[in-house]
């Protein structure tokens, strides 16, 4: 194929992936993978590698409105990226002695765990229980709700460290930004209000992957070539979805992104399992 | 917190021209990859690594004086990952204005697992 047609599919693919991502609350990442290895059969490290600077353009590029509304708890944030980047290094180094298939099965994994997140209730909770450790740590904060201050406590410090420790290695190991991973450590281990949770999930998320990209990057797994039609794609679709977000939330769009999903994910499933990616 | 704010608004503001910028640089390179290469054959089915001008600093930026498209992406993608790190380094400095010593020490600690991961040879 020439560059010129391969860059147009993939930019159209891309946006589509950035739409589709940004609709679900899934990212842009864990679309984006299965379109280039199972419909143009790119090998999975570059395609891991333009994921993953799609997914720091789009995780910065919304984090910048979050942040200056408030809703971020960057002070949980800055300190989850302790564990969040670690993770990160650490999912890079793997990266390269893991074999493919089992790769691609671990992805098609967390693609239906993503999905199957995406279309659970989202119940804002305020913890009242106070944790010493989070209060030292200054973790506690308020978030605007129909602008008034609403002040939130933040539980199970450890617990959630070490599952965004865990988020930071799928991350650099897939490429994705583990959004769904890091919102149960927050939403769900630490008791952090669901929307202050993906805001602050966001924000970290361009950091963690900042990590490991610069290993990918003398790795030779960011072809720009490659990435430029992805990352462009990608943060479009991104946006043309937070517009359209506003708007409509339809629960049947959801569903019918969820199938879609996970037919992708058990396609990747198979195909690591058969050896044929 | 009323400083709390003021560093709030800066990175929001910092995170957003970074994302511009960057894309810029990525889109006007990728004018120039196109032009000069949209009619070669290109394939990634294989493994390969990265073009040798776009694996280092030095190959990047003698990439650009020659005017190579790759290049160009290539440096608007390091904007890109240097965007949320710029991020963590001003939080860091918004930490110290505030004398929150706590929060400034873990800032600083990001940037060092950054910079082990940048420097620490896993590329290999």
């Amino acid at each position: 194929m020439t560059v010129l047609i391969l860059t147009l599919i993939i930019l159209i693919g891309a946006y589509a992936a950035g739409l589709v991502g940004s609709l679900t609350g899934l990212g842009g990442g864990v679309v984006i993978i299965p379109l280039l290895t199972l419909l143009l059969h790119v090998d999975i490290h570059y395609a891991i590698g333009a994921s993953l600077v799609s997914v720091i353009a789009t995780s910065s590029g919304s984090a910048a409105a979050y942040v200056k509304e408030g809703i971020t708890n960057m002070r949980l944030g800055m300190f989850l990226e302790i564990a969040t980047t670690s993770g990160a290094i650490t999912g890079a180094i793997v990266a390269k002695y893991l074999p493919v298939q089992y790769i691609a099965i671990l992805f098609g994994v967390v693609l239906i765990f993503s999905a199957a997140m995406s279309l659970r209730k989202k119940v804002e909770y305020i913890e009242e229980k106070k944790s010493v450790l989070a209060e030292k740590l200054k973790l506690n904060g308020s978030y605007p709700v129909n602008d008034k201050p609403v002040a939130y406590n933040v539980n199970n410090v450890g617990g959630g460290f070490l599952m965004m420790v865990f988020a930071g290695a799928i991350s650099g190991l897939l490429g994705i930004g583990s959004g769904a991973l890091k919102v149960v450590a927050m939403d769900g281990l630490m008791r952090v209000p669901f929307k202050v949770s993906t805001t602050t999930s966001n924000f970290m998320i361009g950091v963690t992957a900042a990590a490991s990209a610069v290993v990918y990057l003398q790795r030779g797994y960011i072809d720009p070539g490659l990435s430029m039609p992805v990352v462009i794609g990608v943060l479009l679709g991104a946006f043309t979805g937070s517009k359209i977000l506003v708007h409509s939330q339809s629960k049947k769009l959801r569903y019918f992104f969820a199938v879609v999903v996970t037919i992708l994910a058990i396609q990747m499933i198979y195909k690591g399992v058969s050896g044929t990616l | 917190m009323k400083q709390d704010r003021d560093i709030q608004l800066f990175i929001g503001s910092l995170l957003r021209w970074g994302v511009l910028l960057s894309m810029a640089v990525v889109i006007f390179g990728g004018i120039v990859y196109l032009y000069r290469h949209g009619h070669s054959i290109i394939d990634y089915t294989t493994f390969k690594g990265q073009p040798a001008m776009t694996t280092n600093l030095s190959a990047i930026i003698n990439g650009i004086f020659t005017f190579r498209g790759r290049s160009i992406i290539q440096l608007g993608i390091l904007l890109l990952i240097a965007t949320p790190i710029a991020r963590v380094l001003s939080s860091a400095i918004g930490f110290i204005a505030e004398k929150d010593y706590l929060y400034t020490g873990i800032a600083l600690t990001v940037l060092a697992i950054i910079a082990v991961s940048m420097l620490g040879g896993f590329g290999g």
